[in-house]
């Protein structure tokens, strides 16, 4: 199994950690992985990508041009990703500040109403957590409990405290992520 | 089994730093290796192991505190990028010339000038082949994933004293900021005043006792008969180097009839076109070396005669391929493809380059 992923949307919604996560939840069951940001210009500019491919073999390049799946958060991404997945990828978005939908027939489209949910928690920066969720409902390349580990050793101890947030986040992730089917 | 953990490149030289017993660190920020400092200063060795991390005035500064450390007959390394090592080449050709052990790394960004800060391997020529004045070599290590960033770090220490020589790890952007699993080493304790007295008692300034003479680090030698000496010194090392310490991976070479010839990250791409390129049913294999100085020549040499031609990939205009094209020696052909000024090319344009420039050319 190899899984290539990119997540991209703006600075400060919690890309590059909600990656950081997944990888460690790879690494939690014995999985290679890679994690490689955007940490150039266009990370200054207030957008931030990061690229997870998670395997059972030893991985090849760490950098790609295509993906199984493009996890998309804002327009900007979605301009440059969505031509990015591979056929019969999948695409994963949250319409919140979306003016152009996606438009491909040739690969699996799901959105998930992440800000709108992380706003109902009544907590914003479970937003990435909600994202996570609602992937790992589609994709399930990472088993429960080694995301509950991934969380342990990707976050610092005196945030441990904010574990059942997170996980609560991911299940209502679960819970709404749908499908989108373009006629 | 040691901690297996998950880290970006540049964080990972930081920690085998400080598990190899390293004595100091003398550096001054740039983009894409600041991660290296921030991990030490957020980790605080001097309360441990009682290493020195110190933020330099500037690059010029940090190479000179790095002679004088390494004169003491101490483990020091220092870290930049691009153009931050064109600033210390003045000091690494002083280190070679007065023979003193240290690590350097070199986490690539694109030049020429100020550049970007995206990864890069346009410093081939710099550091393999001099980029400071004289007759000098570097032992320059290319890791290709955040386990050899670990690993060379040690492995760049252990050869710079066995020769008493600097020691460059040579990476890029892409490896110092990507993070992979990495299996981090036991800490090791500093060497001990006796220890250094064992281990370098013969040069280094480690303070003058009344039944030796004095020991002298310098590089200057006025007398030209002396300095040729010195110099024929120098070569005879690099020549034991180059006997004793290639090192290179060669992967799925014994069917092939192409080889790509890359190191660090575009070694990794090269591993993708490998693929791809086998599944279109062309015998591709990948020779990496991991020693840039010194050069896996032979192994090269070996390759050509049984091969139809070789494709360097580098993130350059081309620099090793010179290198390459000397091992092969007009034996077979040898290509280029490179991307410049920070753009990695994707494993299937790799394959399209070996197409047009080796298979069809």
């Amino acid at each position: 199994m190899t899984e290539e992923i990119i997540i991209a949307g703006f600075g400060g919604q919690g890309v590059l950690s909600m990656g950081k996560i997944l990888a460690y939840s790879g690494v939690m069951q014995d999985q290679e992985v890679t994690w490689m940001p955007s940490y150039g210009p266009e990370m200054r500019g207030g957008t931030a990508n990061v690229t997870v491919i998670l395997s059972d073999d030893r991985i090849s390049s760490p950098i790609l041009h295509e993906y199984d799946t493009a996890i998309i958060l804002n327009q900007q991404s979605m301009d440059k990703f969505e031509k990015t997945v591979k056929i019969g990828g999948t695409l994963i978005y949250d319409p919140n500040g979306i003016i152009h939908p996606p438009t491909r027939k040739d690969i699996n489209i799901y959105k998930i109403d992440g800000a709108k949910k992380a706003a109902e928690m009544g907590n914003p920066k479970t937003f990435n957590m909600i994202i996570l969720g609602g992937y790992l409902k589609i994709k399930p390349v990472v088993l429960p409990e080694n995301v509950k580990k991934g969380l342990e050793k990707s976050l610092p101890e005196r945030h441990h405290k904010l574990i059942p947030l997170n996980l609560e986040a991911i299940q209502l992730g679960q819970d709404s992520i749908e499908a989108v089917h373009l006629t | 089994m040691g901690e297996l953990k998950l880290m970006k490149g540049n964080e990972v030289i930081a920690e085998a730093a400080i598990r190899c017993g390293c004595d100091g660190y003398f550096g001054y920020p740039i983009t894409p290796q600041s991660e290296v400092m921030e991990t030490l200063m957020n980790n605080r060795p001097w309360e441990t192991t009682g290493m020195v991390v110190l933020q330099a005035e500037s690059e010029t500064a940090s190479v000179n505190m790095l002679y004088g450390g390494a004169a003491t007959g101490k483990r020091v390394m220092t870290s930049s990028s691009s153009p931050g090592i064109s600033l210390m080449t003045e000091g690494l050709s002083y280190l070679a010339g007065a023979e003193l052990p240290c690590l350097i790394l070199n986490v690539q960004r694109g030049g020429p000038g100020l550049g970007t800060i995206q990864p890069s391997q346009a410093d081939y020529f710099q550091c393999v082949k001099g980029g400071g004045h004289g007759d000098y070599k570097l032992i320059v290590l290319a890791p290709s994933s955040v386990q050899e960033m670990h690993d060379f770090v040690e492995l760049g220490f252990d050869l710079a004293f066995k020769y008493r020589n600097p020691a460059m790890i040579l990476s890029d952007g892409a490896i110092g900021q990507m993070m992979e699993k990495v299996e981090l080493a036991p800490q090791k304790a500093r060497w001990t005043d006796e220890e250094i007295q064992e281990i370098s008692g013969s040069w280094a300034t480690t303070g003058k006792t009344k039944d030796r003479k004095q020991n002298v680090v310098t590089s200057l030698e006025l007398d030209s008969e002396q300095m040729e000496q010195n110099n024929l010194k120098f070569q005879a090392k690099y020549q034991e180097i180059q006997k004793n310490e290639v090192r290179y991976e060669a992967i799925d070479c014994e069917d092939a009839d192409y080889i790509f010839v890359a190191y660090g990250s575009s070694a990794r791409i090269c591993q993708k076109s490998m693929q791809i390129a086998r599944e279109k049913g062309y015998k591709v294999g990948i020779l990496r070396p991991i020693t840039l100085f010194p050069f896996p020549t032979e192994q090269i040499a070996a390759l050509a005669d049984k091969v139809k031609g070789f494709l360097t990939v580098e993130l350059n205009a081309g620099q090793m391929v010179e290198d390459v094209r000397l091992s092969v020696n007009g034996k077979k052909p040898v290509e280029h493809f490179g991307r410049m000024g920070g753009i990695i090319p994707s494993p299937s344009e790799v394959v399209t380059a070996l197409e047009q420039k080796v298979i069809g050319g």
